[in-house]
C-alpha cells in the first residue's frame, strides 16, 4: 500500500484514503460551448498515458475530501510530489537528478 | 517409551514430555516441540505422501518452509481439514490428527502410480498438447478426469469457525528472519531505542544454529546465545517479538505483509484465540535476514522416502534428537554435508560413505570426518537410488563414468550447496546480481530502504555474519532517527563456513539422459523435462517455467529454481545470468484466505445501511431488497399473499387511495452559499437563477460528455439554499462529481455541498388522499392547492418535530414527500400510518414504486439509461435550458454522433397479448424472419405488470422510436417471438390531472 502526502494535510496518508481522478493540468474551456470538435475531444477524450513520469489528480477522499495534483512514476509508481490544485505544473521535480 | 529413532541424549527437546498423534489411523507418539515430520521421523516413518503427477511415494526432504513433499491434510474437526500443510512447519499436539494426500486406496499401495509407469505420457507440457483436441472434450471429458486425478488433499466443505485477527504496526526497524543475522541486526537496531519488530517462521528463534553443532557466540553454545539474545529483546519495550511469523509479501514503501500462526500448535485453542493474525508493518527500515536454503542434489530416484537435505537430518538429530536412519550414505557438491555426516556419526549412525563430487577438497570438516573413519570417495556420483517406498541403496559411479557399486543405505544426505533466500529482497522490487565465482543470485540493486545480511546477501561464515547484521541494524536504526547505541557486538568464537557446490543435474542425470531426477519435487518435473522444453523451443526461462511448472506449485520452487535455470542455460549453451531467473512474487510460503480476509465477513463484509422505518417495516412482514448498501422493503405481503398479488394490491390501493412509501434512501445533498444558483446552472442543464424561493424542479445532471448521469427533484429553499436528491445509488458520485467541479474547475464560486442523505428521513406519501393524510399533523404550513401547488416545498412541522415539506410525485398521483430529522423518522411514519389507516392508504415498497413510475414513463437513471443515453434520447428535451451558455455535458450534446438521425430512444412497448410481461434486457428487431445473427434495434428497460393497467407495460431503448409509434416489433425468446406495439411512454392519466385529483 502506498503512502501519498496530501499537500492540504500537509502529511503521508495511507492510499486507502485516496481516489486517483485520472490526468491532471487538462482545463476545461472557458468557452467550452464554442469549442471545435477537435479541440473538445482533445480535451474530453485524449490522454497522455505514459510510461514514465504522469501528472495526475487524486482526492483525500477519506480525509480532508480536497482534490489536489501529484507527480507519479508508472513504472515505479513512486510518488514523486504533490501539490494542490490550481498551482502551476512543476518544471523541476526533486531528484530528477537521479 | 521413546520411538525408535529418538536418540537419548540428543536434541534440545524434553523427551519426557510426550505428545501422541496419529497418521493415516496408526497411532504414534512424539514429544512436545516436534514438528509432525520430526515426530514421523522419530517412529521411522519416512513415506507420508504422493506426488502430484506420478504419485509417487514421497518422503520428507527438508526441515522447514522449503517442503515441497510432505504436504499433509491436518484434520481437528468435520469443518477444519487444513490440506497441504507442510508436515515440517507444523507443529506437534498431543492428539494431532494427520492424513497422506493424493493416493488410493492407501498411502503404501497406489492406483495412480500407474502414472509413473506411463510416464512418457506426461512429460513437459503434457496439459498442453494432450488436451487441445477435441475442444469440445475439455469440459465434459479432460477437466472432470485431471480434478480428480490431481488434487492435492480435500477442501473443507463446512465454513470455517475460526477468526482471523488482523493488526496495523509501525516501525523504525523491522527484522526479518531470527537467525543468527536477524537476532543481531535487532539486538543492535533495539540499543538505539526506536522500535524494533522481529519476526521469524519458526516456533523458536536461531535459523541455522538450530543445526549448527560447532558455533560459539559469546562464549555460550550458538543455539543457547541466540535464546539469551531473544529473551534481552522480549524484555524491551521498544522492540516486538514476533515467533511462528512469516513475511510473506514485501510491498511499496517498505510496507511487508506478515502472518503469525497463533493457534494452529495448540491442543485446545478454544475460542478466545485467532488461528492466525495478519500483521501489515509500515517500517522505516527493513532488514532481511532470510538465510540459505540448501540444494538438493539432482540425479535418478532422487525422490526416494529416506533422501533428504543434509541440513535437514542434522536439523533432525541436533534439535530434535531424531536420527533420520541408520545407515546412512552422504552425496554431496559442498562441505556442509560432511559436518551432517559427523555429527550423525557422533550420535551412534552408521555413516555407509560420503559420495563428493569434487576431485581433491580439503578442510577441516574432511579431515574430522576421515579421523572418524567414516569412507569417503572424491570424483563421485550417486547415480541412482534403489527401493522404492524407502530408499535401499545407493549406486556409485566415477563421476565421468565406468564401474559402479551398490551400497546399502537408508537414507542418503543430499547438499549440492545453497542458494539465498532472495524472495523477499526481489519482491521489494530490488535487482539481484549473478555472482559468476561463488553460482549464486545476490541482492544488487535496491529499490526500497532495505538491506540483505548474512546467508541472504551471500555472506559466508557466522563471523562474518554476525559483522555485517549488527553493523546493518545499528545503521538503519540510525538512519531511521535512532541514537547511537551502548550495546556491543556479539563475538562469534566458533563458527561454521560454507559455500559453493554446484547447480544443475548431477552425473547420470545429464544432457542425453532420460532418467528420473527430480528437480521440482513438488509439481513432479525431472532435469530431462526441461531439456525437453528447450528442446520445444522455450529459450526464456519464464516460457520454460510455464512449459514444464517448474517452481510453480506451493513451494515456488525454493529448492528447484536454480537447479531448473542451469538446466536449461547448459541446454542452451548460455550463461545463466543470460537466461535470468524468474519473478519473485508474494507469497513466500502459502497465506490462507482467512488470514487476508480477517473479520470481514458474513454480517461484516460489507456495511448494511437501514432507513428509520426499517424496525417498523419488518414488523409488518416487508420482504427487503438490496440496493447497493441499503436493505429497502421490497413489498408488504399480507398473509396468503404472493409478491405479485401484494404488488397489485399496493399498486391499486395507492391510485385509489394513497400510500406511504420510505424514499429515505434518495441521496440528499444541501447547496449552499452566495453562488449556490450559478453553481446548480452549471451542474444541471435545466436554469435554476429563476426558480423561486419555495418552488421545485426536476433536474438532470450530465457528463461533459453529454450523457445522463443522474436525475433527481431539486428544492429552492431560500435564495442560497438548494435542497438536491440523487438517486439512491448515485449519491456518493454526484456528490464527488459536484466537489470536483467546485473544487477545480469553478472555485471562484462561493458554495458548500453538504451530504444531508442521513439527516433526513424522507416519508412519500402518495395518492387522492395524501393530502388528508398529512394535513392533520402539520403545523405552520397552509397545504391548500393555491398555497402550495405541485412541485413546491415548504418548511414547517409535522407531528411536532420540523419537517421539509416537499409537494412532488413520483406515481403521477398528488403527492408528498415528508422530509423529517432521521431520528424522527420512524415516530413520524407511525403517525402518518396511524392518519394513513383511517383512510384505508397502503404501505408500499421499491417494486410497488417500480411499477407505478412506469405507469407514468417517469425514468430511473441506470435502468432507462446506461451511460449512453442524452436528454433528447429520454424524451428529456424540456429540462435543458435552451438559452443557457454553460452547463456541463453543454459541449457534449452538439457532438456529431449524439446528434445523428437513428439514435436509440426512449419509448413504451405494448404486447399484442396484453398477459405477455416482456423480459427486461430483452433485444427488439424490426423484422423477425430475417436471418441470424438479427439486426438488433434496441432492448427493454424496464417491465412491469401494472394491474391499473390490466395489461403489461414496458419501457425500452428503440433506434428511431420515436418515429415508429405505433409500429409494430419483435421481441424474439428461446420459445418463441413476442409482437410488441411501439407507445408513448404513458400508460396512465396521460394528461397528468391526477396530481392534483
Ligand atoms: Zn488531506
Amino acid at each position: 500500500m502506498l503512502l501519498i502526502r496530501c499537500p492540504y494535510c500537509e502529511e503521508e496518508r495511507p492510499e486507502l484514503e485516496f481516489r486517483n481522478a485520472g490526468e491532471a493540468h487538462i482545463a476545461r474551456p472557458t468557452n467550452i460551448a464554442a469549442e471545435s470538435d477537435d479541440d473538445f475531444e482533445k480535451f474530453f477524450f485524449i490522454r497522455a498515458n505514459p510510461k514514465g513520469v504522469i501528472y495526475e489528480r487524486w482526492r483525500h477522499i477519506h480525509g480532508c475530501a480536497r482534490f489536489f495534483n501529484a507527480v507519479r512514476d508508472t513504472v515505479t509508481d513512486k510518488f514523486v510530489m504533490t501539490y494542490k490544485a490550481g498551482e502551476p505544473k512543476p518544471t523541476k521535480l526533486p531528484g530528477a537528478a537521479k | 517409551m521413546n520411538a525408535m529413532f529418538r536418540i537419548s541424549g540428543a536434541g534440545r527437546l524434553s523427551q519426557a514430555k510426550t505428545a501422541s498423534f496419529s497418521f493415516d489411523d496408526k497411532s504414534y507418539v512424539g514429544i512436545e516441540g516436534d514438528t509432525l515430520a520430526s515426530g514421523l521421523l522419530a517412529n521411522g516413518v519416512h513415506l507420508v505422501g504422493r506426488s502430484f503427477k506420478y504419485h509417487r511415494p514421497r518422503g520428507v526432504l527438508s526441515a522447514g518452509a522449503e517442503e515441497p513433499n510432505a504436504l499433509v491434510q491436518i484434520v481437528r474437526d468435520d469443518a477444519r481439514k487444513t490440506p497441504n500443510v507442510r508436515a515440517t512447519v507444523q507443529e506437534l499436539y498431543d492428539g494431532l490428527t494427520a492424513h497422506s494426500q493424493n493416493r488410493w486406496p492407501s498411502l503404501s499401495f497406489d492406483v495412480g502410480a500407474v502414472n509413473d509407469i506411463a510416464s512418457p505420457l506426461f512429460s513437459a507440457g503434457f496439459y498442453y498438447k494432450t488436451f487441445m483436441w477435441p475442444k469440445s472434450a475439455w469440459k465434459s471429458l479432460y477437466e472432470p478426469k485431471i480434478r480428480a486425478a490431481a488434487g492435492l488433499g480435500v477442501s473443507p466443505d463446512k465454513p470455517d469457525p475460526d477468526h482471523y485477527a488482523s493488526r496495523y504496526a509501525h516501525c523504525e526497524v523491522l527484522v526479518l528472519g531470527g537467525g543468527a543475522a536477524g537476532i543481531a541486526a535487532a539486538l543492535a537496531a533495539a540499543e538505539t531505542g526506536v522500535r524494533v519488530i522481529l519476526a521469524d517462521e519458526q516456533a523458536e528463534f536461531g535459523g541455522s544454529l538450530r543445526f549448527e553443532s560447532g558455533a560459539r557466540i559469546d562464549g555460550q553454545d550458538g543455539y543457547a546465545w541466540a535464546q539469551a539474545a531473544i529473551a534481552r529483546l522480549k524484555a524491551m519495550d521498544n522492540v516486538r517479538v514476533l515467533s511462528r511469523t512469516t513475511a510473506f509479501g514485501y510491498y511499496a514503501q517498505n510496507f511487508v505483509g506478515l502472518v503469525e500462526r497463533v493457534s494452529d500448535h495448540l491442543k485446545n485453542p478454544g475460542h478466545d484465540l485467532a488461528r492466525e493474525r495478519l500483521w501489515q508493518v509500515r517500517a522505516g527500515r527493513v532488514v532481511i535476514a532470510t538465510g540459505a536454503i540448501e540444494r538438493h542434489m539432482v540425479f535418478a530416484n532422487n525422490d526416494r522416502p529416506g533422501v533428504m537435505l543434509a541440513s535437514a537430518a542434522r536439523t533432525y538429530l541436533n534439535h530434535y534428537g531424531v536420527a533420520v536412519g541408520r545407515n546412512v550414505g552422504v552425496y554431496t557438491a559442498n562441505d556442509s554435508a560432511y559436518a551432517a555426516a559427523i555429527d550423525l556419526k557422533k550420535a551412534g549412525v552408521n555413516i555407509a560413505a560420503i559420495i563428493d563430487l569434487r576431485d581433491n577438497p580439503a578442510g577441516p570438516v574432511i579431515d574430522e570426518a576421515r579421523a572418524l573413519g567414516i569412507e569417503i570417495n572424491f570424483g563421485r556420483a550417486v547415480v541412482s537410488a534403489g527401493g522404492k517406498l524407502r530408499v535401499s541403496s545407493m549406486t556409485v559411479q566415477p563421476k565421468h563414468g565406468g564401474g559402479g557399486r551398490t551400497i546399502p543405505v537408508d537414507a542418503i544426505l543430499m547438499s549440492a550447496g545453497w542458494t539465498p533466500s532472495v524472495h523477499l529482497f526481489s519482491q521489494s522490487r530490488g535487482k539481484v546480481a549473478f555472482n559468476d565465482e561463488t553460482k549464486r543470485f545476490v541482492p544488487g540493486t535496491y529499490a526500497q530502504d532495505c538491506v540483505s545480511v548474512g546467508a541472504c546477501n551471500g555472506t559466508d561464515g557466522l563471523d562474518a555474519t554476525v559483522d555485517e547484521a549488527y553493523a546493518a541494524g545499528a545503521k538503519a536504526a540510525k538512519e531511521a532517527g535512532g541514537k547511537a547505541g551502548k550495546g556491543a557486538r556479539p563475538k562469534v568464537d566458533a563458527g561454521e563456513s560454507w559455500s559453493r557446490g554446484m547447480l544443475g543435474a548431477a552425473p547420470g542425470a545429464g544432457q542425453g539422459t532420460t532418467v528420473k531426477a527430480f528437480v521440482d519435487f513438488q509439481n513432479d518435473v525431472t532435469a530431462k523435462d526441461i531439456r525437453q522444453a528447450v528442446h520445444e523451443g522455450m529459450h526464456s526461462i519464464e516460457h520454460v517455467k510455464r512449459f514444464t511448472t517448474n517452481g510453480m506449485a506451493t513451494d515456488q520452487g525454493k529448492t528447484s529454481n536454480m537447479h531448473g535455470l542451469a538446466i536449461a542455460a547448459e541446454e542452451l549453451g548460455k550463461p545463466i545470468p543470460q537466461v535470468g531467473l524468474t519473478t519473485f512474487r508474494a507469497p513466500y510460503t502459502p497465506v490462507t484466505f482467512g488470514s487476508i480476509v480477517g473479520h470481514a465477513r458474513g454480517a461484516l463484509f460489507d456495511p448494511t445501511r437501514r432507513t428509520a422505518t426499517h424496525g417498523w417495516a419488518a414488523s409488518q412482514g416487508a420482504v427487503f431488497e438490496d440496493v447497493g448498501h441499503w436493505k429497502r422493503a421490497w413489498y408488504f405481503p399480507k398473509a396468503g399473499e404472493d409478491m405479485h398479488a401484494a404488488v397489485n394490491r399496493e399498486c391499486v390501493t395507492v391510485r385509489k387511495v394513497g400510500g406511504l412509501f420510505d424514499a429515505s434512501t434518495l441521496g440528499k445533498i444541501e447547496v449552499v452559499g452566495p453562488d449556490a444558483a450559478r453553481f446548480m446552472e452549471l451542474l444541471y442543464t435545466n436554469p435554476w437563477e429563476k426558480l423561486e424561493t419555495g418552488r421545485c424542479r426536476y433536474g438532470i445532471m450530465l457528463r461533459e460528455d453529454g450523457f445522463i448521469y443522474d436525475d433527481g427533484v431539486v428544492g429552492r429553499l431560500a435564495p442560497d439554499r438548494f435542497h438536491v436528491t440523487t438517486t439512491t445509488g448515485g449519491a456518493p458520485r454526484v456528490m464527488n462529481h459536484m466537489e470536483d467541479y467546485l473544487q477545480t474547475e469553478f472555485p471562484h464560486l462561493n458554495v458548500w455541498l453538504t451530504s444531508i442523505t442521513e439527516q433526513w428521513a424522507v416519508i412519500a406519501v402518495q395518492g387522492p388522499s395524501a393530502r388528508k393524510i398529512i394535513e392533520p399533523l402539520v403545523e405552520g404550513i397552509d397545504m391548500s392547492d393555491e398555497a402550495m401547488p405541485h412541485m413546491s416545498v415548504r418548511e414547517g412541522k409535522i407531528y411536532g418535530v420540523p419537517t421539509r415539506l416537499f409537494r412532488m410525485s413520483f406515481t403521477g398521483e398528488r403527492g408528498f414527500e415528508v422530509n423529517v430529522p432521521a431520528d424522527y423518522g420512524e415516530a413520524v411514519w407511525e403517525a402518518l400510518w396511524a392518519e394513513g389507516q383511517k383512510h384505508g392508504a397502503t404501505a408500499y415498497g421499491t417494486e410497488t414504486m417500480h411499477v407505478l413510475r412506469a405507469e407514468k414513463g417517469y425514468i430511473i437513471v441506470g435502468q432507462d439509461t446506461d451511460g449512453t443515453v442524452t436528454p433528447n434520447d429520454a424524451g428529456l428535451d424540456w429540462a435543458v435550458g435552451k438559452k443557457k451558455t454553460d452547463f456541463v455535458g453543454i459541449r457534449g450534446l452538439t457532438r456529431p454522433d449524439l446528434v445523428a438521425k437513428g439514435r436509440k430512444q426512449l419509448v413504451g412497448l405494448k404486447t399484442k397479448d396484453p398477459k405477455i410481461v416482456l423480459e427486461e434486457g430483452a433485444q427488439i428487431v424490426a423484422d423477425p424472419k430475417q436471418p441470424i445473427p438479427m439486426k438488433m434495434i434496441g432492448h427493454v428497460t424496464s417491465s412491469y405488470w401494472s394491474e391499473n393497467c390490466g395489461r403489461s407495460i414496458a419501457l425500452a431503448l428503440v433506434a428511431g422510436g420515436r418515429d415508429r409509434m405505433g409500429e409494430t416489433l419483435y421481441v424474439p425468446m428461446p420459445n418463441g417471438t413476442i409482437e410488441v406495439e411501439v407507445t408513448g411512454m404513458v400508460f396512465v392519466d396521460e394528461k397528468g390531472e391526477r396530481l392534483n385529483g
